[in-house]
């Protein structure tokens, strides 16, 4: 039974100067690349494989197999693009991850290039984190100048170049294919599918595209062995993650563990809610997975586990909320979200969420009637699995899932005439009376 | 204000990084914004000659991000976050508070020219809510008070530094490290904040860790 928190990814980012290249290499960064140059591309692909390393994206889709399906055979180049595009509200791990340990990213895109066979990657980043960029900047620039990067590396005979992209502030740039778009100088819009980008991706090229955390997850497994990353984790859930707890509790941050440990434990490790006040809700893998409440506090944080219990893994992004938050107001500004954000490609989300927004809006204020939960929960099933991409599914995940654990709290909006909540209660400085 | 050659070599130079050079059209546009303080005409055009596409494909682009600007942009951007999170824990209390402090609606800048607010989304900072973004750098843990007094420094012209990084640089420079060229201060700030490092620090004291490697 491994320890409560195991920390893998996490664990250099209290050195000094973690992000240096010299600091990554003190504690042994860079010679999972020697063992990995000393493999077989295909062994690296069926070690990541046997690992069980799950998409650490949102959708936990099997690593090891998304590089089996490159096609070897295409003549054209493969790409890895690194999705750091970190924008789901709530999600909070690849940026300090990129900020404290770039190399460790650097390294897994090595690794991973090599494996599917790119002579290029590219590392997308979100416009928004400057110093994030920096810091990849330099790793980059750091591992031309140490030989890590650039032609017949370590004197394999492999070469690779790594481009370092910064966006410009778009969410849906996030889902793949829109990276993609992004990343060839086009409005950031989804694409159809298939073919897939492991097929025809980035320039029509077979592309992998991965989370910041799957690629920094390779060298521990490629170091340590694939039967060391799923000794962590549930049967099928392998492996560590990092879980960012934010809001109402004492001690909001990142906690590396195994995949399955629960949000009881987590809230414990945090030092408890804050003072005074209890679980209302939370959302387990940001703002687009179903909330859940108090009763789902022993439910493993696995993708089973939190799937049963009628939600989603997503990416650990577990936003906590107490008793002071207004669930309809917290559903309202994610709505509101999701609509900025909306592409406008396709019609029931383009339209469906402006709806959405309108019904909420008036609820919050306490118009209407109750009948209009009921038609905002049909506006919601006519967007959900009609829409061209998995942003739409997401926009009504907070909807429909508040209703069904706090239908009361909307009805009293109604018959209070407006929210009920005191919302200075809900803020972080609320005990020292200061407040707009 | 024309676009002069050094400039424009550097957006070739950017169109260059990749296999096709359209893909430069993001980065290209930070350039833009670093050099012109905003998305103008002529930068559009420039672009669009540069990736022989027409100006019509670059101005679908930069109206598609958001952090393309056609108005033009104070020295510094201050950008709250109002998502859920950041919103409840305080965000809307001190977006409010700067409104009305420094006189100005979403997305409009002071008339000394040195601030622009605007209200932004999840930053990938909400283990430091309610966060405010100063040119993209990170402000944790702000109040109404806080963030007050964090835009009259900007104003006054005084050094400010970002919780998680360096001093504040000014908007444009800002852009141009987003166009890919760095300013040198990758080594400025801590590797981590407090929240980041709150359950290395809980392992480090239960001495918790990963499992030994089983094949070495
Ligand atoms: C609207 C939307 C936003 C997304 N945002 C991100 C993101 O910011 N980062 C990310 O890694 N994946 C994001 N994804 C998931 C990606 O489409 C993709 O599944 C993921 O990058 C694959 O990497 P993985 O298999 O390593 O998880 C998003 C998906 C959608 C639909
Ligand atoms: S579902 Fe929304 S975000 Fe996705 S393609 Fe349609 S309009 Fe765009
Ligand atoms: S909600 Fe503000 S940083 Fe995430």
């Amino acid at each position: 039974m491994p320890d409560t928190l195991t920390p893998v990814l996490t664990d250099n980012w209290g050195d000094d100067r973690a992000w240096t290249l010299a600091s990554y290499a003190a504690r042994g960064g860079y010679s999972a690349l020697d063992k990995a140059f000393a493999m077989d591309p295909d062994a690296i692909i069926a070690a990541v494989k046997d690992s069980g390393l799950r998409g650490r994206g949102g959708a936990g889709f099997p690593t090891g197999m998304k590089w089996g399906f490159i096609p070897q055979d295409n003549p054209k180049p493969k790409y890895l693009v690194v999705n750091a595009d970190e924008s789901e509200p709530g999600t909070c791990k690849d940026i300090p991850l990129m900020m404290a340990s770039p190399h460790t990213l650097v390294e897994g895109v090595i690794i991973s290039s090599y494996a599917i066979r790119a002579n290029k990657a590219f590392i997308y980043i979100r416009g928004e984190v400057l110093h994030v960029i920096r810091r990849v900047q330099n790793a980059v620039r750091e591992a031309y100048d140490a030989g890590h990067l650039g032609k017949n590396i370590h004197g394999s005979g492999y070469d690779l170049d790594v481009v370092v992209h910064a966006g410009a502030g778009a969410y849906i740039c996030g889902e793949e294919t829109a990276l993609l778009e992004g990343l060839e100088g086009r409005r950031g819009q989804p694409r159809l599918r298939p073919p897939f980008p492991a097929v025809a991706g980035l320039y029509a090229s077979p592309t992998v595209i991965n989370n910041v955390e799957s690629i920094a997850s390779v060298p521990s497994i490629i170091g340590n062995g694939a039967s060391w990353f799923s000794s962590m984790g549930t049967e099928k859930s392998k492996g560590y993650g990092i879980f960012s707890l934010s809001g109402h509790v004492k001690k909001p941050g990142q906690y590396e563990a195994p995949l399955g440990i629960t949000l009881r434990t987590l809230i414990d490790l945090a030092g408890g809610m804050r003072e005074g006040h209890e679980l209302k809700f939370w959302t387990p893998g940001g703002s687009s997975t179903p909330i859940l409440t108090a009763e789902h506090l022993d439910v493993p944080l696995d993708f089973e586990g939190v799937g049963a219990a009628g939600s989603m893994l997503g990416t650990r992004a577990l936003q906590i909320f107490d008793d002071t938050t207004c669930v309809v107001r917290a559903v309202l500004r994610w709505t509101e979200f999701y609509k900025h954000e909306s592409c406008g490609k396709c019609t029931p989300c383009r339209e469906g969420t402006w709806w959405l927004v309108q019904t909420l809006a008036a609820l919050e204020k306490g118009q209407g009637s109750e009948a209009d939960l009921d038609l905002l929960l049909d506006q919601c099933d006519n967007i959900l699995g009609r829409s061209f991409c998995a942003l739409a599914d997401g926009a009504v995940s907070p909807i429909s899932s508040s209703i069904q654990y706090f239908r009361d709290e909307y009805v009293a909006h109604l018959t209070h005439g407006g929210c009920p909540f005191d919302h200075t209660a809900s803020t972080l400085f609320a005990a020292e009376g200061a407040n707009a | 204000m024309a676009i002069d050659d050094k400039t424009k070599s550097e957006l070739r130079e950017i169109a260059a990084r990749y296999p096709e050079a359209r893909s430069g059209l993001l980065p290209m546009l930070h350039l833009v914004q670093s050099v012109e303080g905003r998305v103008t005409s002529e930068g559009i055009e420039l672009c669009a000659e540069i990736l022989g596409i027409t100006a019509a494909e670059v101005s679908g682009v930069a109206t598609f991000y958001t952090m393309y600007k056609r108005r033009p942009v104070g020295d510094y951007h201050v950008g709250v976050c109002t998502n859920t999170l950041c919103a409840v824990m305080g965000g809307d209390a001190i977006f409010e508070r700067l409104k009305g402090h420094l006189d100005v609606g979403n997305d409009e800048t002071t008339e000394d020219g040195k601030i622009t607010l605007e209200h932004v989304e999840c930053n990938a900072a909400c283990d430091y809510a309610p966060v405010v973004m100063v040119n993209w750098e990170f402000m944790d843990n702000q109040t109404p008070e806080s963030a007050t007094q964090l835009v009259d420094d900007l104003r006054a012209g005084k050094e400010v530094q970002s919780t998680r990084g360096p001093k504040i640089c000014t908007w444009r420079e800002a852009e141009r490290v987003l166009a890919g060229f760095p300013d040198g201060r990758a080594d400025d700030g801590p590797a981590a904040g407090p929240a980041s490092l709150v359950g290395l620090e809980i392992a480090r004291e239960q001495g918790w860790t990963a499992p030994e490697a089983n094949n070495a």
